[in-house]
């Protein structure tokens, strides 16, 4: 019988934060699966440090993972932090101005040490000062009891420290009222040729679990129930390991080859390597030698007939452009992915921003249209790299697919699909015996060109990057064919609106504000625009998938709202685009911070312009 | 190489495209055009499976000429997209044309890691010493002080030695030879077909209106003999015109001696095309004042290629792990249902 009381809890927002060494990220994802198995809708939201291993206690050195998980369907990891775990002061420093008035914190105090203190820049210990006055603050000796918890197996100093993050999951699933068994079944497979390793992080979260149940720091515990989602068989999944999965499907389901060239660069390597695994589904996978090599390698790929794709991010793809022009001219199928991080130049690789709108839409030389589609959540990653796939191979063009470094390594559950509910993947290799061969007589609907792939009989004919007459394909460099086919290449894009399904509007069909939003927005703008909802505001949302071409519905849905609201990470991209399209003087909310926007960012600008 | 063949009896007309030739009059590339016509019939691969794909450059329009599969890419890139085109399809014969500037400038580094990589594509460089698309700027092949548009007080580069820089990147297969050799121009290319993995071939040819003569000592038929030798494996090193001069080694050293004094046959290096040794010395001749030009294969060894290994890799994967399951990977370790 619990003697405890337990709370019942719509949402909560945890935020683990500890040194890089300290197993932050590892210890979110596990909450996380837990989470999901519970049945809570949640969101997460990883932020990693952009060194590799900066000095241990260092506030460079902090690394975090946050999740927001809920009894209700939610779009972001939550604004302000609930719960603030901290394996050492650095975490505390950098974190606790983002944990609300009232919130929790749980600090390891054994690492709260002289030294400790002194590399994160406390004068004095927060632990015993009145630092953390106006939050409830939970002291333990993390380090200690783990140490006493794994005494018998007789493990090296190290090894014992490391277990910790085991604890305070332990002691945060029993906070929640989480079953800790998943996670135990999970250690006995992740450390199966290291028993001892087993046995002592289990006996860590065992320990945290307990301790929060006996110690008498704790009157009471919470519960957070399972969330309405749709039916249907779940899984949790991040952004890009959704891509990845999308892309492979397109694949399988069009029963063409896949071929990827890519390069490792942050945050897209992880795109490079899932696609490397599957070689048992026949997957052509090329670390090249650049991000030229990566994309040359794929266009090559795509005249021999394959399904190419290639990953990358900002700088990458600003190497990729004229390649990428090549792919144009070519009109080969070609799926270009910008995970967007933090720019420019170098930036900040392992911060999100939505700022390669514009490098997407014109960074080739001359007129050098290509679609452009962006995934607004992690799950949509999927359907939007199949989507990609399906658009490419329809017609001829190389797709750009815009996600970012939040989508990237954010979580949320997935719905699974059913193979055979997926778009069919058309597309059709020339066979020939049509007359001669012209390699670019065009689909009268779609302006695509045939598909005539090397070892087809008959067929040989030359393509390249010179500008080609119409209907032959041979070089040309006549005036009139010039201005022709660079309309047609226009055109062929223009076209694509009859791909674009009608523009969903959440909210009402006219009013006073209306946020339209792209990419990874989407969760924040929901959020604030619910909210407002519920005060009875005239506030409504869209969200575009196709950027180029623009939904052919949006802008007579532009027109019914006083004002047309974009928030952008950047510094007004799709803005741009939209006042120059509709003429419509809409206004940006523009923050550039290398984080998403936060849900009282947008709650706010909206109450101040309506 | 390519195990497919064809039971088709092509001609050199089969391989003529129905495009002008747009090259200068006396340019060194019809040569180069015009063997590989005639020698393509008679590799029997079927003319579908042939791809030829080029960078830019006055050499990378040969594309166009060629009545195969054919693609015209960007400006030192070739060697990326040939290995895209081979590894989606390894069943097609592809060859790269590319130049001094399209290679070993912009292109540098995708040439040295298409022949570390060894894929088994066909390399042919044509090195003309000079920009001649762009109308006669430098080259990484130019001689230091060479005074052209860009460099009108003289180039301060020393150049590039492309067989070395080929055998530097351990390339498997390196030959050289001249735009005006027609037979020993068709047995290069006959013997880059038959190489397994990437196989380089540097042609010497001339500019005429950007850099005409460059190669007029080995052209010249009054000269030509004392200034090249033809390597042939197996055969001792002898050139001249009455083929009285040899190359010797001494220690590490090449020498030329005249085998109508102290030397015979017996005392020269005999080409061994295997020995990659030999082969770096054979390459450090080719600016070498003293000593004649080495054409012919420098060096040829069997490697795994790329693209073999990446089918084993595939093959292997499919036999350890199973066919993939779509599904199975979906659907992942943890799932969990919503009525």
């Amino acid at each position: 019988m619990p003697t405890k009381d337990v709370e019942s809890l719509e949402s909560v927002v945890i935020r683990f934060a500890g040194d890089s060494g300290d197993g932050m990220q590892l210890t979110g994802d596990r909450f996380t699966s837990t989470a999901a198995l519970v049945g809570n809708d949640l969101v997460t939201f990883p932020d990693f440090p952009a060194e590799i291993r900066a000095p241990a206690g260092s506030l460079a050195g902090v690394s975090a993972f946050q999740i927001q998980f809920s009894s209700k369907d939610i779009f972001t990891p939550g604004d302000q932090v609930d719960v603030l775990v901290v394996m050492n002061p650095a975490a505390l420093k950098v974190h606790l101005g983002d944990l609300r008035p009232g919130g929790t914190i749980i600090a390891n105090e054994s690492s709260f040490t002289t030294k400790n203190l002194r590399m994160a820049g406390w004068e004095s210990n927060p632990l015993e000062d009145d630092t953390a006055a106006e939050y409830r603050l939970y002291n333990i000796e993390i380090s200690r009891l783990v140490a006493n918890a794994v005494e018998a197996i007789g493990l090296p100093g190290k090894s014992v420290e490391r277990t910790k993050n085991m604890f305070a999951l332990g002691l945060l699933y029993w906070m929640y009222g989480r079953p800790i068994e998943p996670t135990a079944d999970w250690l006995k497979e992740k450390f199966k040729s290291r028993p001892e390793l087993v046995e002592a992080n289990t006996r860590a979260l065992k320990a945290g679990h307990n301790f929060g149940d006996i110690s008498e720091l704790f009157a009471t515990s919470y519960q957070v129930d399972p969330a309405p989602l749709a039916p249907g068989t779940y899984r949790n999944i991040t952004g890009n390991y959704a891509l990845g999965l999308g892309l492979l499907t397109a694949s399988q389901k069009g029963d063409i080859p896949l071929f990827m060239g890519g390069y490792p660069i942050t945050p897209a390597s992880d795109i490079l390597h899932q696609l490397s695994y599957y070689k048992n589904f026949g997957v052509k996978s090329f670390q090249a030698e650049d991000e030229i090599a990566g994309i040359g390698a794929a266009v090559g790929a795509a005249f021999a007939g394959n399904l190419a794709v290639t990953p990358s991010s900002g700088p990458g793809i600003a190497l990729k452009g004229e390649a990428i022009g090549l792919a144009v001219i070519t009109e080969l199928p070609l799926v270009v992915i910008s995970i967007q991080r933090a720019g420019p130049s170098t930036g900040m690789p392992t911060k999100t921003e939505q700022a390669d709108l514009f490098q997407a839409m014109f960074g080739r030389n001359s007129e050098s249209p290509l679609p452009v589609l962006a995934p607004a959540t992690p799950g949509e990653c999927f359907s939007i790299a199949y989507e990609a796939c399906r658009v490419a191979l329809k017609y001829m063009t190389p797709v750009f697919v815009l996600s970012d470094a939040f989508l990237a390594s954010g979580a949320e559950p997935w719905r699974i699909p059913e193979l055979d509910k997926l778009p069919p993947i058309d597309f059709e290799y020339e066979k020939g015996g049509n007359g001669p061969f012209q390699p670019y007589r065009r689909d009268q609907e779609t302006l695509a060109r045939a598909w005539a792939i090397p070892g087809t009989p008959q067929l040989e004919h030359r393509i390249g990057g010179l500008e080609k007459e119409n209907l032959t394909g041979n070089v040309s460099y006549d005036a009139d064919n010039h201005d022709l086919m660079v309309r047609q290449r226009e055109q062929k894009v223009a076209g694509m609106v009859r791909e674009i399904p009608p523009t969903e509007v959440y909210g009402d069909t006219t009013g006073d504000v209306l946020v339209l939003g792209w990419g990874s927005t989407f969760g924040a703008i929901r959020t604030a625009v619910e909210k407002l909802r519920r005060e009875k505001l005239s506030v409504s949302h869209a969200h575009i998938r196709w950027i180029n071409p623009l939904p052919p519905d949006l802008g007579e849905i532009l027109l019914k709202y006083q004002k047309v609201l974009i928030p952008e990470v950047n510094l007004g991209q799709l803005l741009r685009l939209v006042r120059a399209e509709y003429l419509v003087d809409a206004e940006g909310l523009n923050l550039v911070r290398g984080r998403p926007f936060r849900e009282s960012h947008i709650v706010d600008k909206i109450r101040e312009i309506l | 190489m390519n195990e497919v063949r064809t039971e088709q009896v092509l001609s050199r007309r089969d391989f003529i495209s129905d495009q002008d030739v747009r090259w200068c009059p006396g340019c060194g590339d019809y040569s180069v055009l015009s063997q590989t016509q005639k020698t393509f019939p008679s590799l029997a691969i079927p003319k579908e499976n042939i791809v030829f794909i080029s960078g830019i450059g006055c050499s990378s329009r040969f594309p166009y000429y060629m009545n195969t599969y054919g693609f015209h890419t960007i400006h030192g890139r070739a060697p990326t997209i040939a290995s895209g085109v081979k590894l989606a399809n390894p069943e097609l014969s592809v060859w790269v044309v590319t130049g001094d500037g399209d290679a070993l400038s912009i292109g540098g580094n995708h040439f040295i890691h298409a022949l570390r990589r060894n894929i088994d594509i066909n390399i042919i460089l044509f090195n003309n010493q000079i920009y001649g698309l762009t109308k006669g700027q430098y080259s990484p092949t130019s001689e230091l002080g060479k005074v052209t548009k860009s460099t009108p007080f003289g180039s301060l580069d020393r150049p590039f030695n492309p067989p070395a820089v080929a055998l530097g990147s351990q390339a498997t297969f390196v030959a050289r030879t001249v735009d005006k050799y027609t037979h020993h121009l068709q047995d290069m290319l006959r013997r880059q077909y038959d190489h397994s993995g990437t196989a380089f071939l540097e042609v010497y040819q001339n500019c005429l209106i950007f850099n005409d003569g460059a190669f007029q000592h080995l052209a010249d038929r009054e000269v030509r003999d004392d200034n090249v030798l033809i390597l042939e494996h197996g055969k001792p090193m002898i050139f001249g015109k009455e083929k009285d001069k040899g190359l010797r080694i001494d220690a590490s050293t090449p020498q030329v001696v005249s085998l109508e004094k102290d030397y015979s046959q017996s005392d020269l290096v005999v080409h061994d095309e295997n020995d990659r040794n030999l082969a770096g010395i054979l390459a450090n001749l080719t600016y070498a004042p003293d000593f004649p030009t080495p054409v012919g294969v420098l060096y040829q060894e069997e490697e795994p290629t790329y693209d073999d290994l990446l089918v084993q890799q595939i093959e292997q994967a499919k036999e350890k792990l199973g066919k993939g399951d779509l599904m199975k990977l979906i659907r992942g370790a943890d799932t969990w249902e919503v009525d």
